[in-house]
């Protein structure tokens, strides 16, 4: 069943791409979706949860768009840090603890830190991660932390698992 | 008129766009050490690459070339941090540490190639005392 749905998504991905739309090229595409996941697969690289299991995508959009207004805030601040005078030493590594419970929760969180201009993550350990941040105003660990929060939001909680598992 | 309208925005996109780029490869020159450029650029990643390509999608409309256009920058947001995280993670292992740090979580115990040590200890121990409190 879920192979099926990567096939497809594979595939979708293959048309957009592509835009020729001749039975052979169509075929290529269909051929090249198969192989694909049949590899990963074959290289057991399927987590036993399927993504929309462990994370709220819809809700997920709509961080997007939260995280695109605050990029866009965080761009005009470092903008004027280049365009000022005298280039401010206030470079700091800070420690932000990571509370997300998944590997994507966590890629995401370590991702939004390094998109937004002043801050780039440096090194992630298992429960928090090194972020060197530019300025003071970057530095501030409440708008880190809430991040952090909207991240954990996204994580759909774990199921009761099997003992055994 | 809605031509006119999109191409407006499109201008408008494409000229904040163009002042962003400039900026971080202004940034990439004024800014005083590696740690500090490669914030700026993040701008160009961000804003700059962004913008530009939400014009091209404007003059795009309902098009697959917007389609196209809107995977490029879903990936580009994927792949543009995962680059320049392995960037700084590299120079982080490697012992390299931006100069004048104001706070250096990593200077206590575990990395003891940190160049700052002795300058920022005091302060590091303070700001790290005020946030566990």
């Amino acid at each position: 069943m879920r192979a099926i749905v990567q096939i497809l998504g594979l595939f979708a991905l293959w048309l957009i791409m592509s835009g020729i739309y001749k039975n052979l090229i169509i075929g290529f595409g269909a051929i090249s979706a198969v192989l694909c996941v049949w590899i990963i697969w074959r290289l057991d690289l399927v987590k036993d949860r399927a993504i929309w299991q462990t994370f709220r995508i819809i809700a997920g959009t709509k961080y997007l768009f939260w995280l695109v207004v605050e990029i866009g805030k965080a761009d005009w601040a470092v903008a004027k840090v280049i365009l000022s005078k005298v280039m401010p030493n206030q470079q700091r590594l800070i420690g932000v603890p990571a509370n997300q419970r998944t590997d994507l929760g966590k890629v995401l969180y370590a991702n939004s830190i390094t998109m937004t201009p002043g801050t780039v993550t440096v090194e992630t350990e298992s429960d928090h991660l090194i972020v060197h941040s530019l300025t003071d105003e970057a530095a501030d660990m409440a708008a880190l932390e809430d991040m952090g929060n909207r991240v954990c939001a996204l994580e759909r909680p774990e199921p009761m698992r099997r003992r055994d598992v | 008129m809605l031509t006119l309208i999109v191409d407006i925005l499109t201008w408008a996109c494409f000229i904040v766009g163009g002042f962003f780029l400039f900026i971080g490869s202004l940034g990439m020159v004024r800014l005083v050490d590696f740690w500090a450029r490669l914030h700026a650029a993040s701008i160009i990643d961000s804003a700059g690459i962004g913008l530009i390509l939400v014009g091209m999608m404007l003059q795009g409309g309902f098009t697959l070339i917007t389609a196209k256009l809107a995977l490029i920058v879903l990936f580009l947001f994927i792949t543009g941090p995962t680059a320049s995280h392995a960037v700084a993670n590299a120079a982080f292992m490697s012992g390299s540490r931006p100069h004048d740090l104001v706070e250096d979580v990593t200077s206590e115990g575990d990395k003891p190639n940190a160049k700052d040590d002795t300058k920022s200890d005091s302060k590091t121990k303070e700001s790290t005392g005020s946030k566990t409190s």
